[in-house]
């Protein structure tokens, strides 16, 4: 296949980024989009230029590194995989394809298509977890059954990767599906139900300082998010998030 | 209690002294007084020693390790200082001797004087194991290593590098505690180490299954699987927490598989015949990082662990004989940090991108383990590593990693080649669909071989068995190297149970299959989609194909029982060390050796080393010892990025790679070894004439990053091949042509090489030098292992 790939390069995030475009032959359709990546990066280090910063880790779908905007989407055109699990068999040859870094305002540019995602870790910090410490005299595994249908639930919801592609895709960048897919998991366990009015306060207001934008129930994310993560976790959080306000 | 030290007294770092100069010998006695303080009883100095005439470990420690009467090996550890002590200095044997029986109190220090002029051996390196029964050595252990009180925590520093299970458990935990932690990944955060794309579970002797689990059982299959080159009292000490981590993790929040009564689930791995794996779907591994991060994060909005991400440790600082910081890049900005602390612990995983293509991350390196092995940490085992059976095959050159399939499938799957080599060339060729070749017409080869375990043997044995089929020619994709893994048998198996409980007929084919699916789906469904979007087949219609490719290096850094590595004051955990799995790691014990290691081993054991330092107070970063390692990391980035060469890091990467895993892959013989050491040595050298980095040091520059886990790679993939060629026997993921019975099975060779090897970095390493651990089972019988 013959591409034509037009790639958002930024030096670092403070200077003015632009699409340059360059032309990749030889593309086999086996080769995952980051495969195709590293083929050009690897063309252009032979001519002197510098290659395209990226983050990539796993290479399996599951680390949540990578974050390109192909073509108009998060992860691009396939669904419910990362970038790194988009094969190049979804393109035809000569295909025109934009690259760019997941924008929003709490994801800022470090360079290329680097983005900066603390703000992402810093939710996290001010609620996602249970407080309980290491010391394994914890009460026995099975002492408390769990329904599985709660169990699966939460399993769903915990199955989120944190790669940004729902705030990415929000008109509004909002972080909702994220926050509430933290949310949803332990308020859907006995064991996180004891924190629950504290972790939904703190988490929503984090979120609110880092500057991500509120949800207007456009749907978006649940259909660009890589792990599936159902809009009802945002409802979860919402009825938790009211709960709490009334309790507070 | 009494002990004598005995020691060299360096007035420098350690590595800084040539072999032929000469040091003082120190030699101290110590008295128990009545009020519980120690006496010094005698004190000497003033004797010389030239350092190379000083290779014994335990008394080469610059730690000045006592030699306590509660030690296991007490009286031979007496007998040869005296023999050795007698070899140096006349002077020096009637000062110790004199020193010894003038003392009535401490008689039992020498009830075999009559001995001393046994010959001097080498004594083997000190593990440390605790004395008494196997099960009663941790517990004792536990009860008798020493502690730091909660106010003196806050004083104390400890450097974390790595957040995957054990890192993330380990910083977690010690911040907990109170101790100050600053932890480190190269990743964005920490949330992305490499621990999250483990599928398939965990092991626990729990019995939940009521199936004759127990601690005992877990230990003794973990021992037998790594083909015994593991250390006993670590693997007991490993299964004995084994079930403390499944409380742990459900209390933190970790949605595990439960079944309709709300209690856990679990399944069966391969090389045991209980079920004691406990999963989350296949996503086992990132449910549990989860658990660990958020176990992190709440000791990171306490403020007591600080976090750094995107920063890669660039070197160990050794201050005064002890690991007291790091050298740090920030990736971001290429800026080199120093870090100082009271120790350091590295969890940061295993070295399996050495073989280029593997089913590590694309980060994953061996920079902080080579780093510590240069600066005097031993490396154990180097060339035990694992070969996981069950990988989605290579489609083409340009691939840059490959993708495992977990080995929960083997529970379902059944792995076959055609019985005929027409067969399978005409599927390779494409002219006939795997579903076309009738039952009879299949080779089920690992249920021919193994009908005990079929196909759920061990990893080393299923991976060798694929090759060895796909070598004579039964290989059925595109490059001959791949077999099915074939899930009809329980599609219809499941669909008909499904069938029977709903009370539908059990002879409708259509409804069976698609029951049996959904039962599929639930197991398994981010497999298979994980597979279908890989490869463009649907697995639940065609069988999966599957080939073996390198998953975990069961070698790291040498440890002792306390988890710590030859240089005080360094721990290793987690994959990058080497202590639990032997040759051969058993499925879903890499999950529960991390997180032993992180939240029930090593926050104990670390403060037996701490309590030392409790009067230390902060450590400077402004020391020269800080100074010089800083310079050295900034030399070396300068030359790779002035090197004017012509061929990128990846070329070189490749080329390793593929001289490792052709040479000392799953099959080794001496030739090809002696090969690849030529090769990679010379690889090497083209590296520092060739390379290009791009770009400058004072920006994200990826290329450089590559480069230097490079580099130390290109010296490691030596070693690996070294330590291979010396160990002439084949044991567990090691197998040596050279070395197998007549139906080509790995033969052992316990009478020879039952020890651990763990390598001494000289220089460069061809001059590796190699200590031996003995490795003594006494609970468990050397047997071959059989799981025919």
């Amino acid at each position: 296949m013959q591409l034509k790939l037009k790639i958002w390069r930024q030096k670092n995030g403070k200077s003015k980024g632009k699409f340059e475009t360059y032309y990749l032959n030889d593309v086999s359709p086996d080769m995952s989009f980051l495969e195709m990546m590293d083929v050009l990066n690897e063309n252009l280090m032979l001519k002197g230029i510098d290659p395209i910063a990226f983050d990539h880790d796993c290479r399996e779908g599951i680390c949540g590194s990578c974050s390109m905007f192909i073509n108009g989407e998060a992860h691009g055109p396939d669904r419910l995989v990362t970038t790194c699990q988009l094969h190049m068999r979804k393109f035809k040859d000569g295909d025109t394809i934009y690259v760019e870094p997941f924008r929003a305002k709490p994801f800022p540019v470090i360079k290329d298509l680097v983005v900066d995602r603390s703000s992402f870790d810093r939710i996290q910090h001010a609620g996602g977890f249970i407080s309980v410490n290491t010391s394994g005299n914890t009460q026995d595994a099975n002492a408390t059954p769990i329904e599985k249908e709660d169990a699966d639930n939460a399993f769903d919801a915990a199955t989120c990767i944190g790669c940004g592609a729902c705030v990415a895709t929000c008109k509004n960048a909002s972080a909702m599906l994220f926050v509430s897919a933290k949310v949803s998991q332990y308020s859907l366990l006995p064991q996180g139900k004891v924190e629950a009015t504290n972790r939904v306060l703190n988490m929503v207001k984090q979120m609110d300082e880092e500057g991500f934008g509120n949800c207007t129930n456009t749907g978006a994310c649940e259909v660009e998010c890589p792990k599936g993560i159902s809009l009802e976790n945002i409802a979860r959080m919402n009825r938790e998030y009211l709960l709490a306000n009334l309790k507070g | 209690m009494k002990k004598i030290t005995y020691s060299l007294n360096y007035r420098k770092p350690k590595n800084s002294y040539n072999n032929d100069d000469e040091l003082m010998v120190c030699l101290r006695s110590y008295q128990k007084l009545n009020n519980g303080k120690f006496r010094v009883v005698k004190k000497s100095t003033g004797i010389k020693c030239k350092l190379k005439d000083w290779d014994s470990d335990w008394h080469k420690s610059v730690a000045r390790n006592p030699i306590k009467s509660t030690d296991e090996n007490f009286l031979e550890k007496n007998r040869i200082l005296k023999d050795k002590s007698i070899e140096l200095h006349t002077k020096l044997t009637s000062l110790f001797l004199g020193n010894v029986k003038s003392d009535p109190k401490n008689k039992t220090t020498s009830p075999d004087s009559t001995k001393t002029k046994q010959n001097g051996r080498g004594f083997l390196l000190d593990s440390r194991v605790p004395p008494g029964p196997i099960d009663q050595k941790w517990v004792t252990h536990k009860n008798n290593i020493r502690l730091v009180s909660p106010s003196n925590k806050r004083e104390i520093d400890i450097i974390v590098v790595g957040t995957g299970l054990a890192g993330g458990s380990a910083a977690a935990t010690l911040a907990e505690l109170g101790y100050n932690v600053k932890a480190f990944c190269f990743q964005d955060s920490p949330r992305r180490a490499h621990s999250i794309a483990a599928q398939g579970g965990i092991n626990a002797a729990k019995n939940y299954q009521g199936d004759g689990d127990s601690v005992y059982r877990l230990f003794y299959d973990t021992v037998k699987g790594g083909d015994y080159r593991s250390r006993e009292a670590n693997v007991y000490r490993l299964a004995e927490v084994s079930a403390n981590i499944i409380d742990q993790c459900v209390a933190q929040g970790v949605p595990f598989a439960r079944d309709y009564g709300g209690l856990l689930d679990n399944r069966s791995f391969g090389g045991v015949l209980v079920s004691r794996t406990f999963y989350a779907k296949g996503q086992t591994g990132q449910q549990l990082l989860l658990g660990a991060y958020s176990a992190m994060n709440r000791q990171i909005g306490r403020g007591k662990i600080k976090m750094y991400n995107r920063h890669e440790m660039m070197d160990l600082v050794i201050v005064d004989g002890k690991a007291r910081g790091i050298i740090t890049r920030n990736l971001i900005n290429g800026k080199i940090e120093r870090h100082a602390a009271h120790a350091v612990v590295i969890a940061s995983g295993g070295y399996g991108n050495l073989f280029y293509l593997s089913t590590n991350a694309m980060g994953s390196n061996v920079s902080a383990s080579w780093k510590i092995h240069k600066k005097g940490a031993f490396f154990a085992n180097p060339c035990f590593t694992q070969i996981h059976p069950t990988c989605i095959p290579v489609s083409g050159d340009h691939q840059s990693k490959l993708t495992l399939m977990s080995e929960s499938l083997r529970n379902d799957g059944r792995i076959w080649v055609p019985k005929s080599k027409e067969d399978a060339e005409a599927i390779r060729k494409g002219h006939l669909r795997p579903i076309d070749i009738e039952e009879k017409d299949r080779d089920y080869y690992l249920e021919r071989r193994y009908p005990a375990f079929g196909n759920l043997v061990p990893r080393d044995v299923a991976s060798r068995a694929a090759k060895e089929r796909c070598d004579e020619g039964y290989g059925v994709n595109k490059t001959g190297e791949a077999v099915f893994l074939d899930f009809t048998s329980a599609i219809i198996r499941y669909g008909k149970e499904k069938a029977h409980v709903k009370g539908l007929n059990e002879n409708d084919k259509e409804l069976v299959s698609k029951l049996g699916k959904q039962v599929i789906k639930a197991k398994y469904g981010n497999l298979f989609q994980m597979y279908e979007k890989i490869v463009d087949q649907n697995p639940y219609e065609t069988p999966m194909m599957i080939y073996p490719a390198v998953h975990y290096t069961m070698g790291g850094v040498w440890v002792d029982y306390n988890l710590m590595t030859t240089i005080p004051g360094c721990f290793a955990i987690g994959e990058a060390n080497f202590s639990d799995h032997g040759a051969n790691r058993l499925g879903a014990s890499a999950l529960m050796q991390g997180l032993a290691d992180g939240y029930f081993v090593l926050p104990y054991t670390i403060g037996d080393y701490l309590a030392d330092d409790i009067r230390t107070g902060k450590i400077s970063t402004e020391s020269p010892e800080f100074e010089k390692a800083e310079n050295s990391v900034k030399e070396q980035i300068d030359n790779l990025i002035m090197n004017s060469g012509t061929k990128t890091v990846d070329y070189f990467h490749k080329k390793l790679g593929k001289i490792i895993w052709n040479k000392c892959g799953m099959s080794r013989n001496e030739k090809e070894l002696k090969e690849a050491i030529k090769q990679v040595q010379l690889l090497r050298k083209e590296f520092y004439q060739e390379v290009f980095v791009p770009g400058n040091a004072e920006s994200f520059n990826e290329p450089l990053a590559k480069a230097l886990r490079v580099a130390d790679f290109l010296e490691l993939g030596e070693l690996f091949a070294k330590d291979a060629l010396e160990r002439e026997e084949s044991c567990g993921g090691h197998f040596r042509e050279e070395s197998q019975t007549p139906e080509g099975e790995a033969l052992r060779d316990d009478k020879n090489f039952s020890f651990v090897s763990a390598w001494e970095f000289k220089g460069n390493p061809a001059k590796a030098k190699l200590h031996k651990e003995k490795l003594n089972y006494e609970n468990v019988e050397l047997k071959t292992r059989s799981y025919k």
